[in-house]
């Protein structure tokens, strides 16, 4: 392949934005090069792990082995669902809901393009499965926690609406179907917007790797839209998932709100 | 008609009550003391322990729709769901018909919700509750920002509703409506629920 490999020079040259930037922030007091600097180191630290994980999993090829990266990728993105909630519901609720929504919609989508349409030797080549994963798990943990974050506060905020509807006889599903559906809308937003602005304010940043990589501008492309539709079909079922689990827990069989399962106020 | 045996939940001691028909009774105390939460609990609002039924029929042996739409909820602030007045109501037709009985416009279905006046509101909310025709009215404090020709008329509704067999449960601070519509009172302190003389 004929892409220009870099060396740790280059990359320290690129580096010295960010160490300009964080001078900046001094000089204008802004107070923001501590921060700058520790997600920097963070993001260094993360990213060469990662590679190294990465190689020894290429070369170890162990389907066990990858089963456990991916399964620990899910659950990181689980803590990070939970941590974007302004409110919380109690007890496992908190963690399991967008973790259990994101590993079935996640793990779905990416075996399914890896043994219909990618069909790598063996399917679950590390090679493939992982990045694969990455960028779904990646879109619909931003979609699952907007959605649960909309759906959570929704509920307290409608209230006295839901439970007037709840009162005069209607069922649950339709008492909470306005705030289901704002809560869907808001978890899919994203996506929807990323598809429509793609390719005309943006080259996505995959397809920029492959063309940096030596790719044909068109097999780039053909890649970038497939795994557009598996981000889109795995933030949609991971949305779907969560907000109507979510919305049966906040309600109950006697067609109840039950707000009582909510953390009061969690930060 | 309804008849309550047992009936308890967090904040709210074992009480028994009979309700027959045609009958209204007032609920008092102080604020905090478990007023709304004793009729919430007994729409099924909230989960609570005891044996309910209506017309001998169990609570629990009939969907939770089908009992809040029998003995009907109507809370001290109304909710709203859509933009419009008129999209509260199933039947439009029959809004329109009893509206002008509570001194409202028929008009009235097709403003916004945002611009209710507090009594429009009350009257409106009360209105969606009356054209389910619940068996038990459970009323908290349905006239309490009425002036005094709103709450004669709505007092005027709730005694024909009485005359037609339904019954009223009803919070208010009003002594002297208490003595207009109620035939006996209840009074709830701290959770525990005391019979009253009239």
């Amino acid at each position: 392949m004929n892409f220009i490999a870099l060396s740790p020079v280059d990359i320290a040259i690129a580096a010295t934005l960010l160490i300009l930037n964080a001078a900046l922030s001094i000089f204008l007091r802004l107070r923001l090069e501590k921060q700058m600097l520790v997600a920097a180191a963070r993001m260094v630290v993360q990213l060469l792990l990662m590679g190294l994980v990465l190689k020894t999993l290429f070369n170890l090829n162990s389907a066990l082995l990858t089963s456990l990266i991916a399964l620990l990728m899910m659950l990181f993105a689980g803590r990070e669902v939970m941590a974007r909630q302004k409110r919380r519901l109690k007890g496992w609720w908190s963690y399991g809901l967008g973790t259990t929504s994101m590993v079935f919609a996640c793990a779905l989508v990416t075996i399914f393009a890896l043994t219909t349409q990618i069909r790598p030797d063996p399917w679950y080549d590390a090679r493939f499965a992982l990045p694969m994963l990455g960028m779904i798990l990646g879109n619909t943990m931003t979609g699952v926690a907007l959605g649960i974050d909309r759906l959570l506060t929704g509920a307290a905020a409608e209230r006295t609406a839901i439970e007037a509807r709840l009162a005069l006889g209607h069922p649950r599903e339709e008492a909470f179907g306005g705030v289901i559906r704002e809560a869907m809308r808001t978890g899919l937003i994203p996506t929807v917007n990323a598809m429509s602005a793609i390719g005309l304010v943006s080259i996505p940043g995959m397809m920029t790797g492959q063309i940096l990589a030596g790719i044909e501008p068109m097999e780039a492309v053909k890649y970038q839209l497939l795994i557009m539709f598996l981000i889109a079909g795995g933030t949609g079922f991971g949305v779907l998932g969560a907000v109507l689990v979510g919305a049966w827990r906040l309600t109950d069989s006697r067609h109840r709100l039950r707000l009582d399962r909510l953390r009061a106020g969690a930060e | 008609m309804l008849v309550i045996r047992g009936l308890t939940r967090a904040g709210l001691e074992p009480f028994d009550f009979d309700l027959a028909d045609g009958e209204c009774v007032s609920v008092r105390g102080p604020s905090g003391g478990g007023k709304t939460t004793l009729l919430r609990a007994i729409a099924d609002l909230d989960p609570s322990a005891g044996d309910l039924s209506l017309d001998g029929v169990a609570r629990e042996a009939m969907p939770a729709t089908q009992w809040r739409r029998a003995v009907c909820y109507l809370a001290a602030e109304a909710g709203w769901w859509e933009d419009r007045v008129g999209a509260h109501f199933s039947d439009v037709q029959a809004a329109r018909e009893l509206l002008p009985d509570l001194g409202l416009a028929e008009e009235a279905l097709d403003w916004p919700v945002s611009r209710l006046s507090t009594g429009e509101r009350q009257r409106l909310a009360l209105a969606r509750l009356l054209l389910i025709a619940p068996r038990v009215l459970l009323l908290d404090e349905p006239t309490s920002g009425l002036d005094p020709d709103s709450t004669e008329l709505v007092e005027m509704l709730l005694r024909t509703r009485l005359e037609s067999g339904a019954g009223i449960l009803m919070v208010t601070h009003d002594r002297d409506q208490e003595r207009r519509l109620a035939t006996r009172g209840l009074r709830v302190t701290d959770g525990r629920v005391a019979g009253e003389a009239p």
